[in-house]
């Protein structure tokens, strides 16, 4: 069947939607000096403190993740065949 | 007594029992209008007792009001009418009624003004959501729906054994505040929490629900964990040891579901995930944690079911479950994308949707008593929701690479239902305030600050970032993460089977050396005392005037000794 090609099918567009994502990133941490965050803690008045840890964070919980899974991951037919 | 109110539990639930009996247009009415008139009745009670009786020596109240109450039973009501709608054209009859049943018990809990009564519904629940989970009819299905049935009926003997601790010390089964200060109380906090997800327990949610069908996953996710809730709340407000338990379902949801494949269990998982939120929100236990918690329990089962609808919808339409066999799906499917979107954005708590204006506040509470660990983590965990759910779940299942899978929509009824609930997530987001009216206690809180709309894009958007740079370790394989639910089966089983051959061959061993003893000791007796033995021969007098007088003598010995 051919059908016409989605505008996400386009590399190029996927990259201009990067960019676009890139420069809120930027946009969000540079708006701390417009909005200024009064912190309710003193570790927050660090500066793009939530960027800088929600990116920490994700990263290490991706890593333990990845570590567990040497332990624990297993074929997913271990129980028995899942029909599906 | 007031006579004129009828019970909304009871209501839906003989309603699931004559829903069997109908059919077409009949039915559909009253699987949508069935719940409706629930939540009508729901209305009218009032605040304080309604329903009362003796039973046992005991006052039972059957049927209580109060704003705790009527906010679940509210969400559960409008979740049944709305899952029924999406299931209208599932061909089991047995799921829809089943469910009814399931959220009529869910419903009849919450409005439980006493320990028996609240045990009562907690085991129709049990009942209700294992023939949801059986109804799907395949043999994977069937042998969860045992191990699911296996896990509550233990929770709730631990339940009832606690219960009837708490009876026999207060003399009282009114279901008020307690604390974990007896063997009761424990015994009835682990009960709740066994049906909440809660660790060590908590691979029964992830193993069952995703087992069930396209529509009966839906329902599923809806009531029994939100249920723990509601009574955790009403039993257990300021427990710390919740805020650690919850964190750590939260943190837990988002490490097993990083790892799954299957992306109904995705969904499981990060149910575990947003239940620790909420039960980290009772353990805190202030007047903001619990509305934070209450309103959250609210926002996740309507974002959760819409989440769940989509993946059914997708698993309807393509057959497939697996993350690694779909993808580009938003060829084709457009509509059940946007509401998947919609779903994923409010559970990772963007702005504008429900799970913003909710979730923050348990955050809030915890900066409010200046537990700096703890809004440390749940920071951290709300950015994983946006890891886990709010990205990893449309990426995997609507982008990705394109899997050349063009499935149509999903038929119209199941649209609908989604449509609802996706405008339900923007609506409370963007008009909070009738959910906060309908709150435990007053809401003195503003989602809405600059500050605070930043502080949560900072933190949503740098973990997508994490996504999407750390994509090549998120890749999806063919494999399962090994949960405690190992223990039941594989560990037990094993242990049985071992046991069973040692006692087996014990038991073999032991005859055959008894076979061998006996045998020894018959023929001694044979030897001794048969035909031609030695006491069966014929004594010489000589030798028995001998005996005799050694007999005597030795009487005599001892008759002076």
């Amino acid at each position: 069947m051919d059908e016409k090609p989605h505008w996400l099918d386009e590399p190029r567009n996927v990259r201009r939607l990067w960019r676009g994502f890139l420069v809120v990133l930027v946009l969000t941490v540079l708006a701390q000096w417009l909005v200024p965050l009064p912190p309710h803690f003193e570790i927050e008045s660090v500066f793009g403190f939530n960027a800088w840890f929600g990116f920490a964070v994700c990263a290490a919980m991706i890593v333990f993740a990845k570590v567990l899974a040497l332990v624990l991951k297993r074929p997913d037919t271990y129980y028995g065949k899942r029909d599906d | 007594m007031t006579e004129t109110v009828i019970h909304p539990a009871l209501a839906l639930i003989l309603g699931a029992l004559v829903l069997p009996f109908l059919r077409g247009m009949p039915r559909s009415v009253a699987i949508v209008g069935l719940p409706l008139v629930a939540l009508a009745l729901l209305w009218q009670v009032p605040d304080g007792p309604v329903w009362q009786a003796h039973f046992l020596d005991y006052t039972v109240t059957p049927l209580q009001g109060d704003r705790l109450s009527r906010l679940f039973a509210t969400i559960f009501a409008l979740m049944a009418a709305v899952g029924g709608l999406f299931a209208l054209g599932q061909n089991s009859r047995l799921e829809v009624p089943a469910a009814f049943v399931y959220a009529g018990a869910a419903i009849g809990v919450t409005l439980a003004g006493d320990l028996f009564t609240v045990f009562a519904f907690w085991e129709l629940m049990t009942v209700g959501s294992t023939l949801v989970l059986w109804s799907h009819g395949r043999d994977t299905a069937y042998r969860a729906a045992r191990r699911y049935l296996m896990i509550h009926l233990l929770g709730g003997v631990v339940l009832f054994a606690g219960i009837t601790g708490h009876v026999a010390q207060t003399g009282s089964v009114t279901f008020t505040h307690m604390a974990p200060d007896s063997v009761a109380h424990w015994l009835i906090l682990i009960g709740f929490l066994v049906n909440a997800g809660a660790p060590p327990l908590s691979a029964w949610l992830p193993d069952a629900y995703p087992e069930a069908s396209w529509s009966g996953t839906v329902f599923l996710s809806a009531f029994t964990t939100k249920t723990a809730v509601y009574v955790l709340i009403r039993g257990f407000p300021g427990t710390e040891l919740l805020i650690w338990v919850g964190l750590f379902m939260a943190f837990y949801g988002i490490v097993y579901a990083l790892l799954e494949n299957d992306m109904r269990r995705i969904l499981a998982y990060s149910i575990v995930n947003q239940v620790g939120f909420m039960i980290a929100g009772v353990g805190i236990g202030t007047e903001m944690a619990l509305n934070g918690a209450a309103a959250h329990a609210f926002t996740h089962i309507i974002y959760k079911a819409l989440l769940l609808m989509s993946a059914g919808s997708v698993l309807l339409m393509t057959g497939r479950r697996k993350c690694s066999e779909l993808g580009g799906l938003f060829h084709s499917m457009p509509l059940t994308m946007v509401c998947g979107t919609i779903g994923a954005l409010a559970i990772s708590s963007f702005p504008l949707t429900s799970g913003f204006v909710s979730k923050s506040m348990v955050s809030q509470a915890a900066a409010d008593g200046h537990l700096l660990a703890v809004w440390l983590l749940l920071a951290a965990a709300s950015a994983g929701v946006f890891l886990h759910a709010g990205i990893k779940f449309p990426w995997f299942v609507f982008f990705q690479k394109d899997s050349g899978l063009r499935p149509a929509e999903p038929p119209a009824s199941m649209r609908w239902a989604m449509v609802v609930y996706a405008f339900l997530c923007i609506a409370l987001g963007v008009w909070p305030e009738p959910l906060y009216a309908l709150l435990p206690h007053a809401v003195k809180y503003e989602p809405y600050t600059w500050a605070h709309v930043l502080a949560q894009l900072q933190l949503l958007l740098f973990s997508g970032l994490a996504f999407f740079v750390m994509l090549p370790y998120l890749k999806r394989t063919l494999t399962i993460t090994l949960d405690t639910d190992w223990l039941w089966r594989r560990l037990l089983p094993a242990a049985a089977t071992r046991s069973e051959a040692w006692f087996g061959a014990a038991r073999q061993a032991l005859s055959a050396g008894a076979g061998h003893v006996g045998n020894g000791l018959v023929g001694m007796v044979i030897r001794q005392a048969g035909q031609d033995a030695r006491l069966a021969r014929t004594w010489p007098t000589r030798s028995m005037a001998l005996w005799v007088l050694v007999v005597l003598l030795g009487y005599l010995l001892l008759y002076y000794a």
